[in-house]
This record gives C-alpha cells, sequence and structure tokens, in this order.
C-alpha cells in the first residue's frame, strides 16, 4: 500500500470530515424553520450519498465480473457491498434521530424511507448469499447476479421520492439552500468521500486476500511437466 | 446416428413446462398441500387481527398476495428441489436444452401455479372478508396474472441460485422479498382498487408499474440465468 | 509435444480444474487414438469423475481445453453436448415421473422422431418393459441405473462416458452392461469407462488412464 494511501487520505478525510463538521457546527447558520436540529444534514447526507456511491461501485463490480471474470472484480464488489451497508445503516440511524424532532418520529412509511430499508435489506440478503456458497466461483457469479437484479432496485429507490408523494422534503438542489450550508455539506461531503474510499481500499484489500487463501490462483498451478506425465499414461494391448 | 429434428427454443420450453406440469399433476398432494396452506395463511390473518370485518375488508387485496407470495417461496423452491434431486438439471441442459428455455420453462411454470392458486383463493378472500368484486372480473384477472408473472420470473432466478447454497430455505426468501416489494405493492393496491372500487382511476398506473416491473425482470432474468446454472 | 492425431474423439490440452484450493484435475493432457476407447483407473477422489465432467461440458476447464471430436467443449458447447451423453452416479431421472416419460422428455428435447416406439425399444432393451409406467420412485437402484443406461441410449452418442457403469448392479446386471458397451462400441461409438472393476475394464476398453491426484501416472 503506497504512503498516501495508508496515511495521507486518511488524514485528509479526518482534516475535511473535521473542517467540515466544524463549519457545519459553528459556521453555518441554523435553518429557519428547524433550528440547531438541522445541522445533522452535514452527516446525514453524506453518508446517504456514500451509500449510494458504493452501491453503484458494487453493481459497476457485479457487471465487470461477469463480462471478465477475476477475483479482483469479486473483492471490490464484496467490499462495496459491505461499505455500502455499513453506510447506509449509519444514514438511516442519522436519519431517524433527526426525524424525531422534525416530523415527530423516529420513523415514516414515507417512501423514500421505505425503499432505503428494503434497499438495505436486499444487500443483507447479498451479503448472507456470500457467506452461504462454499465454492468461490459459484458464490462470485451468484452473488454478481444478484447484485446485478438488487441494483435494478436503486433508481426505484432514488426516484421514488418523485413516483409518490411523501412528507420527505425533495432533494434540495444548491440553488434553493443558503449558500452558508452548501459550502460546509461540500466539505463534509468529500470528507466521507474519503472515508469511504479509506474503508473501501481496507476492505477490499481484506477480501481479495480471502479470496487468494480460498483458491490456488492460477499462478500456483502444479509446475511440473505435463508432457512427461501424459506420456506416462500406460497403453493397454 | 438416431434420426432427429432440430429443436428450437420455444419447443424447448414448452417440452421442458409440459415436463413440470406433469410433476406437478403427478405430485399433485403436494399442490393440494400448497394450496391449504395459502388458504390457512387467509384464515389467520383474520384472527391475527381479531374480528373487525372492517379492516379485513379494507386490506384483503394485501393479505391475498401475501398468501400468495409465501405460497411462491415454497413452490419455487419446490420446483427447482425437483431438478437438484438426481441432478435432473445437469441431465436436461446436458441434453442439451438451452438454459434460457429452462428459464421460461420454470418461470411460466411458476407462473401458472401461483396463478392457479390466486384463482382458488379469490373466492376464499370473498367469503373470509366479505369483499365484493366492484370494478369487474377483467380487471381483477389482469392484476392477478400480472402479479403472478411479477413473483415467478426473478424468484425462478433467485431459487434456482438458493437450492445449491446452504440454508436454502432461509436464503430464498430472503432475497426475494426484498425485491418482489414493488410488485407486491402494487399488485396489491390494484387488488384493493378492484375490490373498493376506483373512482380516481388509478388501477391503469399499477398495472403499468407491474408490466414495467415484469419487462425488467423477466428480461434480466432471461440475460443472466445461463450464467447461474453453467458452470 | 506433438499435436493430438487429427480425427480424435477425445483431446485433453493442458486441462486443469479447481474446486476452491484443491485442483481436482491437474494439468492433463492426452489424446485418444482414433476409434479406441479409454478405460479410466484411479481412487476415489483421483479426478475420474471430474474428468469425465469436463468432457460432458457439465463443468467448464480451469485452464486448459476439452476436445471432443476436434470440437472445442467451451466454444462450441451445444454441439459437443448432442455427441456425448454421460452416464453419472446422479442418474438424471425425474423420481415423480415414470421410466417411459423420463425417455420421452429426453426424446422431445433431441426431437427425436418416432420417439414413442424408440423409448419403447429402449426400455426393452434394457428389460424395463414390466415396469415403463412405475415412477422412477419405486425402483431400485438396479433398476434406475438401467433406466439410466436407456437415457443414455436414447442420445444415441458419438462418445459415451460411463462413471461406474456396474455400480449398484447385479452379475446379471453387470453381464448386461458389458453387452451394452461392446454394442455400442461395434456401433462406432467410443466409450470412456471409469470403474473400480479393473478386469471388466480392460476386457472392454483398447487405452487406459490411470489418475492419481488429478495427474495421469503410471498404473
Amino acid at each position: 500500500m503506497n504512503k498516501f494511501v495508508k496515511w495521507g487520505l486518511p488524514a485528509l478525510t479526518l482534516g475535511l470530515l473535521g473542517w467540515g463538521w466544524w463549519l457545519g457546527l459553528v459556521w453555518a447558520p441554523p435553518d429557519r424553520e428547524m433550528g440547531d436540529v438541522q445541522r445533522i444534514m452535514y452527516v446525514h447526507v453524506p453518508l446517504q450519498w456514500m451509500a449510494m456511491m458504493a452501491m453503484f461501485i458494487n453493481f459497476v463490480a457485479a457487471v465487470t465480473y461477469l463480462l471478465r471474470q477475476s477475483w479482483k472484480t469479486d473483492a471490490l464488489a464484496e467490499a462495496a457491498a459491505e461499505v455500502g451497508l455499513l453506510f447506509g445503516t449509519l444514514g438511516m440511524i442519522t436519519g431517524s434521530i433527526w426525524g424525531r424532532p422534525t416530523w415527530g418520529v423516529y420513523w415514516s412509511w414515507d417512501p423514500r424511507l421505505t425503499s432505503e430499508a428494503i434497499l438495505l435489506v436486499a444487500y443483507t440478503g447479498y451479503l448472507v448469499l456470500r457467506r452461504f456458497v462454499e465454492d468461490p466461483d459459484k458464490r462470485a457469479v451468484w452473488s454478481a447476479v444478484v447484485a446485478i437484479i438488487g441494483a435494478v432496485n436503486l433508481p426505484i429507490v432514488w426516484f421514488s421520492v418523485r413516483w409518490w408523494r411523501s412528507l420527505h422534503q425533495t432533494q434540495s438542489s444548491p440553488k434553493t439552500v443558503d449558500p452558508q450550508m452548501v459550502l460546509p455539506l461540500r466539505v463534509a461531503a468529500f470528507g466521507m468521500l474519503g472515508l469511504m474510499i479509506v474503508f473501501l481500499i481496507h476492505r477490499y484489500r481484506i477480501a481479495l486476500s480471502e479470496r487468494n487463501a480460498e483458491v490456488a490462483l492460477p499462478e500456483a498451478l502444479p509446475s511440473d511437466d505435463p508432457a512427461q506425465r501424459a506420456s506416462q499414461s500406460s497403453k493397454v494391448a | 446416428m438416431r434420426a432427429t429434428r432440430s429443436v428450437g427454443l420455444l419447443t424447448t420450453t414448452f417440452v421442458l413446462l409440459r415436463k413440470d406440469l406433469l410433476i406437478e399433476w403427478r405430485t399433485r398432494a403436494r399442490l393440494n398441500a400448497l394450496i391449504f396452506f395459502a388458504m390457512a395463511t387467509l384464515l389467520l390473518f383474520s384472527f391475527a387481527l381479531g374480528p373487525d370485518t372492517k379492516l379485513l375488508e379494507r386490506n384483503a387485496g394485501g393479505y391475498l398476495w401475501l398468501a400468495i407470495l409465501f405460497a411462491s417461496v415454497l413452490s419455487l423452491g419446490e420446483s427447482f428441489r425437483v431438478e437438484t434431486e438426481n441432478a435432473c438439471l445437469d441431465g436436461v441442459r446436458l441434453a442439451p436444452a438451452n438454459a434460457r428455455a429452462i428459464f421460461l420453462s420454470k418461470a411460466v411454470g411458476n407462473a401458472l401455479l401461483l396463478l392457479a392458486l390466486g384463482v382458488v383463493l379469490v373466492p376464499v378472500m370473498v367469503a373470509l372478508y366479505g369483499v365484493k368484486i366492484v370494478t369487474g372480473f377483467g380487471d381483477l384477472a389482469g392484476i392477478l396474472v400480472l402479479g403472478c408473472l411479477a413473483l415467478s420470473a426473478p424468484g425462478t432466478v433467485y431459487a434456482a441460485i438458493s437450492s445449491n447454497a446452504r440454508a436454502r430455505d432461509v436464503l430464498l426468501p430472503l432475497l426475494l422479498f426484498p425485491l418482489v416489494i414493488p410488485a407486491l405493492l402494487s399488485a396489491a393496491k390494484g387488488t384493493t382498487l378492484v375490490l373498493q372500487g376506483d373512482p380516481m382511476h388509478q388501477l391503469g398506473s399499477w398495472q403499468g408499474l407491474l408490466l414495467g416491473f415484469n419487462l425488467i425482470y423477466w428480461g434480466l432474468g432471461f440475460v443472466l440465468f445461463p450464467r447461474v446454472i453453467e458452470d | 509435444m506433438p499435436p493430438p492425431p487429427s480425427g480424435s474423439a477425445l483431446a485433453l490440452h493442458d486441462v486443469s480444474k479447481r474446486y476452491g484450493r484443491r485442483w481436482a484435475v491437474a494439468r492433463l493432457t492426452y489424446a485418444l487414438p482414433p476409434g479406441r476407447s479409454l478405460l479410466l483407473t484411479g481412487h476415489n477422489g483421483s479426478g475420474k469423475t471430474t474428468l469425465l465432467r469436463l468432457i460432458a461440458t457439465a463443468l467448464s476447464p480451469t485452464a486448459g481445453r476439452v476436445e471432443v471430436l476436434g470440437r472445442d467443449a467451451v466454444e462450441d458447447r451445444d454441439a459437443v453436448r448432442r455427441d456425448v451423453a454421460l452416464l453419472s452416479h446422479a442418474s438424471f431421472l425425474y423420481e415423480d415421473l415414470t421410466a417411459h416419460q423420463n425417455l420421452m422428455v429426453l426424446a422431445r428435447l433431441l426431437g427425436v422422431d418416432a420417439a414413442q416406439d424408440v423409448a419403447d425399444t429402449l426400455l426393452t432393451r434394457v428389460g424395463l418393459t414390466r415396469r415403463t409406467d412405475s415412477p422412477v420412485r419405486s425402483f431400485s437402484a438396479g433398476m434406475r441405473k438401467r433406466l439410466a443406461i436407456a437415457r443414455l441410449l436414447m442420445k444415441s452418442p458419438a462418445l459415451a462416458l460411463l462413471d461406474e457403469p456396474f455400480g449398484e448392479l447385479d452379475p446379471a446386471g453387470i453381464h448386461d452392461m458389458e453387452g451394452v458397451i461392446a454394442e455400442l462400441k461395434a456401433g462406432g461409438t467410443t466409450v470412456v469407462l471409469a470403474t473400480h472393476l479393473i478386469e471388466q475394464g480392460l476386457s472392454l476398453c483398447e487405452e487406459r488412464l490411470h489418475l492419481q491426484d488429478g495427474r495421469a501416472v503410471a498404473a
């Protein structure tokens, strides 16, 4: 692992998160209606964005695996699904903490929340499937198929807020938000991106080592001379 | 060599479908058990919710589809257990039968089975929950057909996968339930509209959603299934 | 290494198959001379079954190439499948269908003409005339083996792969099976036979390949 990935990226991540959250907690003005409670947005929204991105990476890795088998894409798919599930779960928890004072409930059956819960269950199923199949080749193919089918749920999640009416606020574009809220959100989002990449890299390396331990890689093919072996097969008259 | 004709995708699908239906017919005791299981589910909903007839009436569509969904997990699992018993799936694909024909035959077979189940369950639901079919039988039939097709296409892919995994009985619902929620939602909503009247003309959009869901997952299954069952 | 002679029914080019960390078949290169049949020997777990499944295209090799009648088993899979039939440990039989129905499913998949008659003939050939309409569930292991043989004959394969064909058969059954194999060979089918009964195997096959840990070794 090169030095930047090992030390620079985590440091940058911590710096960005620290800066972004300082901006969010101290520098940005409180929300006109929600007050200080709204400041959880600087954690919640970046978490959700990064969960989406991780699951998109999982989808791309799964498609890539089916097109060209490689333990690298399989390991990346596994890493991305786990990191996505972690970020998504944290996003959901921060969301309900935000929801309690704002809507008066921790959980509402609003379409976007509901679809996100469905998505998280789907990815849990994906990870359970990975645990339940021993053969690494079969596991890689089947989980890639499940990832692709499950990823079709992603657009449904993302656009469901438009498809059904709900009490969840529609995604705000930066134009409608106070610029003093945009900056901390952006900084925190980049910090969270760094955090996701750090997690992803570490989890990917673990997954790849696991694959290497599970399978003798093609380089490890028995190396004796095959021609010699074949000529030994005896003839029976 | 024996005299043979070349066999196309549709013929293969039809041959395999016929084989599956024949097995269903010869093991109809199993099929009956499935029907009674689904009926018991409908009955249990009314016990779980108490004797509030208004509530039962309002949610009848949802209960119908939950009963079909639970039964579908059993029938999907069973349809691949038959194939794994003596490695029959290997026998079929080495015959050779196109993997896509195997997908189509299994998915259509499961859809037909669920449809038959639905046809039996509807009168039971009408009797148990005291609902009326307001907008017409055609609408209900449309929802039933689309809903059963929507459960069976992704269900076939996932049943093929989980039939080879450990803990397959847990894995199949875990994979399938979150996936088919949009289908379940629209089928239940559509059925409710059929039972309660559709003054806002929403039925069409729910049917449209089901149709889209079907197109996506029948397409995906058709494309991906060979990768699932071929080495 | 010289290329395998043309016209060979079966050629293995540096074929390997991996299950997890284990190489079930490791760097196997072999060409079966034309017109000869092959006896596969080796202990349990030596890779015989995996090799047969690779040739039958039930599995694809992790590395290397399998050629059946000059065609690549991966590239040209469907054509190879039409020419090859596998008699495996698993019978490929539907328990809930009758003997006759099981054969009819395969006949229809193959597009066999006059399938009913062919099925009846084959059932007579393997001595199951009296049980044609009983479900396979009621069959003994030996009867299943006989029906599986009928299923194999239905394909009239150019290359027949027989994995322990004598297992679960009584002496009369073993004798019948030898007759079937001899008949297959007389009809021009190349036979690859994996068995523990080396006596029987040697009398039926001209070539022998002994496997140990997935590799070819001297017997």
